[in-house]
């Protein structure tokens, strides 16, 4: 019984890894860049679902909606108005450029927000399910569906899609893409908003379980990437499969060593896991070698 | 180009006699406060900073007392002086506060600072100095020990008297194997230490000590292994967002029947609100000032926290905080310390260590030579959620 109580609980955690990892992989996918403001696109999804819920009194699903566009337009402010300008300088350049970013993002949502933590109800109101003893949210289950649903999809749109297939196409090969007549600063603005419409999606998604306040978004931003190494850079089952492991790993070690390690033991295996394959559980390391990053 | 220069020479000139006026008004208040021989009271709050929702209150609360004394015709006679300085939440601009406050504007009493981490930076600088100073902050190493401290006193609880307020609630309603989840920030550690060191004392066994990270997502694997060792209580430790997420965890792995005890951070009505209905039948101590309305009448605090909370909300238009109310204990204890002995830095030391019933908003104070707090667990009241509101436990 207690068993299956970990197990959930890890796997709400693992969601939410995931649903972070995917944000970074659309980016690093389409622009070899790693946007560590992806924690704060969380952060902002929350906070912004609360302000669209409590103070403007949105019916909740439109509330999920319109923090979802929202922050979809931050991500396309952020490439249009400061990576572009950025555009010639070195991956790395702009890598930190992202994290100047989430900084700005933080400070905003405190000046905004304040310091205090804010919630938001559930997407199904109802007492928690009780399966062979242990007890399962119905919000659990709601951010597990998203993250699910945001795999599949994303999977699909890459494989399957003109757009997809056009965004893998400029991270490959920018020029010879270019050659083909695919616009790559759209598909690179695309990635942008993407990425952060779906971190705003989780956002809302872990809200009502976990409350959100401003500086929520580097801890989420941290597990999220370690997810998305795990996996495989630039895999969307690969983060899937990463952040559950790291979520369930996590749990297992609250519940039958010590609360007190939770974290290390995280760290520990993705360690562990980097040592045997640095290019991650579904990673190709023909293709990591002749990535940048 | 002549028209030009008059219109400068006349702008020197009343500049020159408003700079006259001016100066002449300056000089003569400050000589007429000198000729009334005001008291000077110091004092350094964290008004900006992350620690601004402690020192905001805080001199708010000393700006309306020292107010209400001068214009009630001051201190025997004498009007107050209070100079205030912000410390903006940094040790470092604290400790020149106070090097200022001693040096520059020799004082006669200082109080505050608003955080622990302050005040045990000014402290050594006030026992060289020899000037009373009372602090506003919680750390019980800031008063001892007590023989490096002689002119160092505060007002606010250790986090000790919280946890024995709560074991010897335990006590006596039979509760013995405790679970302990403390938050690994300055705040739970401390909370844990003296979780630890005062179980024995009350004859409870702490079955299960569980940590967590101050931004952790989900407590759910810490509570469901507190629940197989099916403890009779359970003691979180933490403030913000991991406070509010073990009482919901709580409430949805229903464990109601293993009574859930919090911190003295729980004593905001905010906690209520994010909590919702999970928060029915959480305990906490918390100090009389922040649940004066449901005081009895027979309570030594009532009438002093009653008059402070109605002048302090009728005022600033905000609720009270037990931050505002250390700052009313510290200002009230420098005042009384100058009426009755008048403006001697030594003498006003003495006063205080030997200051008995003192009635303030965090308690009675009853200090000593070795316990310059003077507060203990009975000045904490036990407070129960029953249906979304705050009942003093029984």
């Amino acid at each position: 019984m207690d068993f299956i109580q970990y197990l959930f609980s890890g796997l709400t955690v693992g969601a939410i890894y995931a649903l972070v990892a995917l944000g970074y992989n659309i980016i690093y996918n389409v622009t070899e860049i790693i946007n560590f403001a992806q924690g704060e696109f969380v952060m902002l999804g929350g906070l912004l679902a609360v302000f669209y819920r409590e103070v403007l009194h949105f019916p909740l699903a439109f509330a999920f909606l319109a923090s979802v566009v929202t922050v979809g337009f931050v991500g396309y402010f952020f490439e249009r108005f400061v990576i572009r300008y950025a555009r010639e300088q070195a991956v790395l350049s702009l890598i930190i450029i992202t994290i100047a970013f989430s900084i700005v993002l933080k400070g905003s949502a405190m000046l905004f927000w304040g310091k205090d933590p804010y919630t938001l109800e559930p997407f199904t109101q109802g007492e928690p399910w009780i399966i062979f003893g242990a007890a399962l949210q119905r919000q659990s289950l709601w951010v597990f569906l998203t993250g699910t649903a945001i795999v599949v999809g994303l999977s699909l749109f890459f494989s399957r899609s003109y757009y997809g297939k056009a965004m893998c196409a400029c991270a490959d090969n920018p020029v010879a893409a270019r050659m083909v007549g695919i616009p790559v600063r759209k598909m690179i603005m695309l990635s942008f908003v993407l990425s952060a419409a779906i971190g705003a999606a989780g956002g809302v998604a872990i809200t009502p379980l976990s409350l959100m306040e401003y500086d929520r978004g580097a801890l989420l931003g941290l597990k999220g990437f370690g997810a998305a190494v795990l996996g495989g850079l630039g895999h969307f089952w690969g983060a899937l499969v990463a952040g559950l492991f790291l979520g369930i790993a996590e749990s297992m070690c609250a519940g039958y060593l010590s609360s007190g390690y939770k974290d290390a033991v995280a760290l520990v295996a993705l360690l562990l896991v980097l040592f045997v394959r640095p290019q991650g559980f579904f990673g190709n390391a023909e293709v990591g070698s002749i990535k940048r990053f | 180009m002549r028209a030009k220069d008059y219109n400068r020479c006349s702008m020197c000139a009343s500049l020159f006699s408003l700079f006259a006026v001016v100066f002449l008004v300056f000089t003569g208040t400050v000589s007429l406060v000198l000729a009334a021989g005001a008291y000077k009271v110091g004092a350094v709050f964290s008004v900006t900073g992350v620690a601004s929702f402690l020192g905001e209150p805080e001199k708010k609360t000393v700006e309306m007392v020292v107010e209400k004394v001068n214009a009630s015709g001051g201190i025997n006679g004498h009007p107050v002086e209070l100079i205030l300085y912000d410390d903006e939440s940094d040790t470092t601009k604290a400790t020149l506060a106070v090097k200022r406050l001693i040096k520059k504007d020799n004082v006669l009493v200082i109080i505050g600072p608003t955080r622990s981490g302050e005040s045990l930076a000014v402290a050594p600088i006030a026992e060289k100095a020899k000037v009373p100073l009372i602090s506003c902050a919680a750390s019980y190493k800031i008063v001892t020990p007590v023989e490096k401290r002689r002119w160092v006193f505060k007002t606010a609880h250790s986090d000790g008297h919280a946890v024995e307020r709560i074991f010897e609630y335990m006590k006596n309603h039979g509760i013995k194997r405790v679970a302990i989840l403390t938050v690994s920030t300055g705040f739970g550690a401390s909370g844990r230490e003296q979780l630890l060191k005062y179980a024995p004392k009350y004859g409870i066994e702490i079955v299960a000590d569980e940590r967590y990270g101050p931004k952790d997502t989900d407590l759910t694997a810490q509570f469901t292994k507190v629940r197989s060792l099916n403890p009779d209580a359970i003691v979180n430790w933490s403030i913000g967002p991991t406070q509010i997420l073990s009482v919901k965890t709580w409430h949805n792995l229903g464990m109601n029947k293993i009574r859930l005890f919090q911190s003295h951070g729980f004593g905001s009505k905010k906690n209520l609100e994010l909590a919702g209905d999970a928060a029915n039948g959480v305990l906490f101590p918390i100090s009389p000032v922040i649940v004066a309305s449901l005081l009895p009448e027979s309570h030594p605090q009532k009438k002093t926290v009653m008059d402070y909370v109605r002048e302090y909300t009728s005022r600033y238009n905000e609720p009270v905080s037990s931050f505002g109310g250390h700052a009313w204990d510290a200002i009230q204890l420098a005042l009384s310390a100058l009426k009755e002995v008048g403006p001697d830095r030594t003498k006003i030391r003495d006063y205080l260590e030997n200051l008995k019933g003192f009635v303030g908003q965090s308690g009675v104070f009853n200090f000593s030579p070795n316990d310059h707090n003077g507060l203990s667990k009975k000045d904490l009241v036990m407070v129960e959620v029953v249906k979304g509101q705050w009942v003093l436990a029984q």
